[in-house]
């Protein structure tokens, strides 16, 4: 019950990070996608993996893509 | 017309990936393989943690050229993103709140980052994840405290004792036990931290040169935002 809640949370969030104009926004929905995965790693017995995943997928990723818009344009045309 | 050329291979990759997985057996018993590592895995190598075993000893050389990959790819932004001059503009300082907080937190993730790289052969985890987490310490003081500088030489010279620190165990492993990386140390008391032989010896080396690799990728992106 809760894997499927969890499921459609990050469908809707891969959704809105591929739907967002502002790539801030984007990018925010992407490092949640990452944070979902990384619970649904843990429910799956893979500590290891959900640990590698909240860590660079949430974190370092979402750093790295908010200094690179900041170097760039925050809107999409 | 491009839109429909698009659906038509898209049909098309979608007919293949259905067409390959249909024979892959989803969920049935294991394979010979995973069923060895699961009931031998403990018990040869000495590690509690089986995800470690499996990582650093059957398939210690593919880890290896992970940190290769790694490696090259944080050679190559630095390479796109190296400045010369450093810092010509005044930095302005942060607040004593963020400053202290930073100043706080910093040793505190550095020592967790540790704590996981060091028992990646007991508990989950393991040389990745703890250099991740170390990087994201640095992340913070980066973006706390942007008047303090992490010194590039030292972050490299820490990265490339990490690597070598994995080729020579690799290679003394080798000439002890007759192929790349034997875990040619005594397994030691099962699921204490002197165990295991060689798999902490190279999880540390892993976990200090992934956390100086991200670290110096970090710096590399930030020095050039600033």
């Amino acid at each position: 019950m809760v894997e499927t809640a969890l499921v459609v949370m990050m469908l809707v969030g891969a959704i809105v990070a591929s739907a967002f104009r502002d790539l801030l926004n984007a990018v925010v929905a992407a490092a949640f996608v990452s944070l979902i995965a990384a619970i649904l790693f843990y429910f799956l017995q893979a500590p290891d993996v959900a640990m590698a995943e909240a860590s660079i997928g949430a974190a370092l990723t979402t750093a790295i893509f908010v200094v690179a818009i900041r170097r760039t344009r925050r809107q999409e045309e | 017309m491009r839109k429909f050329l698009a659906l038509i291979s898209l049909a098309f990759i979608a007919w293949g990936v259905a067409l390959s997985l249909s024979k892959a057996p989803f969920g049935e018993d294991k394979i010979v393989v995973g069923k060895h590592y699961l009931e031998k895995g403990t018990e040869e190598t000495g590690a509690a943690n089986i995800v470690t075993s499996v990582v650093v000893i059957y398939r210690g050389f593919d880890t290896l050229g992970e940190v290769t990959v790694l490696f090259i790819a944080a050679l190559g932004l630095g390479a796109v993103l190296y400045t010369r001059r450093r810092s010509s503009e005044r930095i302005e300082p942060s607040s004593l709140v963020l400053r202290t907080g930073c100043r706080f937190l910093f040793p505190l993730i550095l020592l967790f980052g540790a704590y996981i790289f060091i028992h990646g052969h007991l508990t989950p985890g393991g040389g990745f994840q703890g250099g991740a987490i170390v990087a994201s310490g640095f992340l913070l003081i980066y973006l706390g405290c942007p008047e303090r500088r992490t010194q590039e030489l030292r972050l490299g010279a820490t990265e490339s004792l990490g690597g070598l620190a994995f080729v020579v165990l690799g290679l003394v492993g080798l000439a002890v036990g007759g192929y790349f990386l034997t875990n040619f140390l005594p397994k030691g008391t099962f699921n204490s931290l002197i165990s295991a032989g060689v798999i902490p010896l190279i999880y540390v080396a892993i976990g200090f040169k992934v956390g100086s690799e991200l670290a110096g990728i970090m710096g590399n992106l930030m020095e050039r935002t600033k």
